[in-house]
């Protein structure tokens, strides 16, 4: 039982999910709020990693989305859907459920060699320079896709709804939705495993002291490439996603703004936390909703309410703790080896 | 020839701005060792103060003064209530948001955050205030146009150089040989030696401030007066541009600051004199990168070593 019982929670919350948005008890607004929210975990768990875990000052990681965005996109517009880059859909409608997660896969990938360029230049600078890195690479990122003609400039790509069409019509399901809450778990799965394996326990060294931890035998240009790497490959699934639940992707939509987004998130639900982030992340996309008929004094509001945050408890929602240690008896349903 | 001559004038021109802005955020990084991420969204408010400064005093709102006053003399009046105004802003930013955080002890990128969320309030509070209309800041000198036959110049442009030159002597004068700049030296060498000298560790980062945001002010008004056209977020781009220029140049070192501002400055006019304008952030972003990769302290900035 202590082993089936989160697998077993989340299965329920799944089906019970599907079946709402089946039955019409979900309106398309709620919907689209959750498959957010999914997205959003997503930011802030794997920008957790470098941020909390790592303790290095990451903000640039909508770069990595805006990758997996636009790489998974492609795959499956050429695939799937007829358009006026790629022509005429190269496989049948009823494969696109399965090749779906292969396009996000590839997104990550492609998404976490990117994380290269952020990951070298980190073996030798470190704090407040490796902020300018992370930044240089988002414009970098950005601007690059804007001088690409071929993918839509900064006009931006589109044609990603006919391939959620595609799959709606291959079998009546919620199907983003399903992808949103499956990647959400396995994102959360991957960082919990990542970082109490024996690689993550490199991770925190580093985040105590890089040098100790050299001189302890880390081999800290590893695990910061790995990490790098990971942690870039989980924002670009969330990009991937991102893209086919809004149906059009632009460069102007991964700028700083966004980066500052998941920062913002990440500090709110506490540094190496994981829970914590999670907790933030669907805090801050409903309250980011709660607050949509504000418009533009919604940004005054946001960055108060964290201001307020950081000078009454400034080590976010959770601090550096876990769900399970502020609330010990939880251990009793989980079991993590 | 004559093209290349001109862009540099360009250049110059445009890396002034960078380094008025680099020279704040070296400044409070020096200091406090804090990104003050606010510092662009500053400038910005700077540049807005200016344009309402400017247009007070040439009588567009109620209050009208009894005489015409010439332009020269309403720039002469505006210099010095647009960077006090300015630095008041910067100082109330250090009072209600950074300070409390100190005195707690909260830990250092607590307050970066706290000031990315500061610029974020600025800019779009300013939105919100006052419309998205965009504002078209007065001309107040006539400009003049000096031609050689192989370079031709305005006076704004000798003007906006001169005085990123004389704001880094001064900068470098007061950092270097006052009582003041020498407590800012103590206080980046070590914060918790320097109150037991009897040293106002507060003022002294006030003065800070002050000195960050009245030079960002200035800034903002030169800008709008080249650049007539403010809108709310102009501040922060070229603030995340300036923040990336002090730091190629070693942030912390005054020279650097004003080093990178000017190198960040020829190279997105050199790729926008080469390449499509639309290549400038990429290319200029890329150089950056391989210099960061190379030079991980910046080009002025010094390796620090670790004690364990």
């Amino acid at each position: 039982m202590r082993r089936l019982t989160v697998p077993l929670i989340l299965a329920a919350v799944l089906g019970l999910l599907v079946t709402l948005a089946q039955g019409g008890g979900l309106d398309l607004y709620t919907q689209s709020v959750l498959m957010f929210m999914g997205i959003n975990v997503i930011m802030s768990a794997s920008l957790n990693l470098i941020n909390g875990h790592m303790g290095e000052f990451a903000c640039g990681h909508a770069a990595f989305m805006a990758v997996g965005a636009y790489v998974s996109s492609l795959i499956t517009v050429a695939l799937f859907a007829q358009d006026t880059v790629f022509g005429a859909p190269l496989l049948p409608e009823s494969l696109s459920v399965a090749f779906f997660p292969l396009a996000l896969l590839a997104g990550a990938a492609v998404a976490s060699l990117f994380g290269l360029l952020v990951a070298i230049p980190s073996f030798k600078t470190r704090g407040d320079y490796l902020a300018i890195v992370t930044i240089a690479a988002n414009y970098i990122v950005k601007s690059a896709i804007e001088n690409i003609d071929a993918i839509g400039g900064a006009r931006g790509f589109m044609g990603m709804r006919r391939v959620t069409t595609a799959m709606e019509s291959t079998a009546e399901l919620p199907w983003m939705l399903i992808w949103c809450f499956v990647t959400a778990v396995f994102c959360v799965w991957v960082i919990r495993r990542y970082v109490t394996s024996t690689y993550g326990k490199g991770v925190m060294a580093i985040c105590q002291d890089e040098v100790a931890a050299e001189i302890m035998s880390v081999n800290t240009n590893r695990i910061k490439l790995v990490t790098f790497m990971l942690s870039s490959g989980l924002a670009g699934l969330a990009g991937g996603l991102f893209a086919h639940v809004v149906g059009y992707v632009n460069p102007g939509s991964f700028t700083i703004l966004k980066s500052t987004e998941a920062m913002v998130m990440v500090y709110m639900g506490g540094m190496g936390s994981i829970s914590g982030s999670v907790i933030s992340a669907v805090a801050f996309t409903l309250l980011l909703e709660a607050l949509r008929p504000l418009q533009i004094l919604k940004w005054v509001i946001i960055p108060l309410i964290l201001i307020l945050l950081m000078m009454f408890r400034p080590e976010g929602i959770m601090g550096n703790k876990e769900l399970s240690d502020v609330f010990p008896r939880l251990k009793k349903y989980f079991k993590f080896k | 020839m004559e093209t290349i001559l001109q862009n540099i004038l360009n250049a110059l021109q445009w890396g002034s701005f960078y380094s008025l802005i680099a020279l704040g955020y070296c400044l409070v990084y020096g200091v406090l060792l804090l990104i003050n991420f606010a510092h662009g969204d500053v400038f910005m408010v700077g540049a807005y103060i200016a344009f309402f400064v400017a247009t007070f005093f040439l009588g567009h709102y109620a209050f009208a003064l009894p005489f015409d006053l010439p332009g020269w003399a309403i720039l002469a009046l505006s210099v010095p209530l647009v960077m006090i105004l300015t630095a008041a802003v910067g100082v109330t930013l250090e009072r209600v948001a950074y300070r409390p955080l100190r005195r707690k002890g909260a830990h250092r990128l607590y307050v970066v955050i706290t000031a990315l969320m500061c610029g974020l309030i600025l800019s779009n509070g300013n939105l919100a205030l006052l419309g998205a209309s965009r504002r078209n800041f007065p001309e107040l000198i006539d400009k003049v146009i000096f031609d050689f036959g192989w370079i031709r110049f305005t006076n704004l442009k000798v003007i906006v150089i001169l005085t990123a030159v004389l704001v880094f002597i001064g900068l470098r004068l007061i950092v270097t040989r006052t009582k003041i700049g020498m407590a800012m030296r103590a206080i980046s060498w070590d914060k918790f030696a320097i109150p037991l000298m009897g040293i106002p560790v507060d003022t002294v980062i006030v003065f800070t401030f002050i000195l960050g945001s009245s030079v960002a002010g200035l800034g903002g008004l030169l800008f709008a007066m080249s650049y007539p056209i403010l809108d709310p977020y102009m501040g922060a781009m070229v603030g995340w541009k300036a923040f990336i220029a002090a730091v190629v140049g070693g942030i912390g070192s005054i020279r650097g600051a004003f080093a990178g501002g000017f190198l960040l400055g020829f190279v997105e006019i050199m790729v926008v004199a080469v390449f499509p304008s639309t290549f400038r952030d990429l290319i200029s972003f890329t150089i950056l990168l391989i210099i960061m990769t190379y030079k991980p302290t910046g080009l002025f900035g010094m390796a620090r070593t670790t004690k364990i």
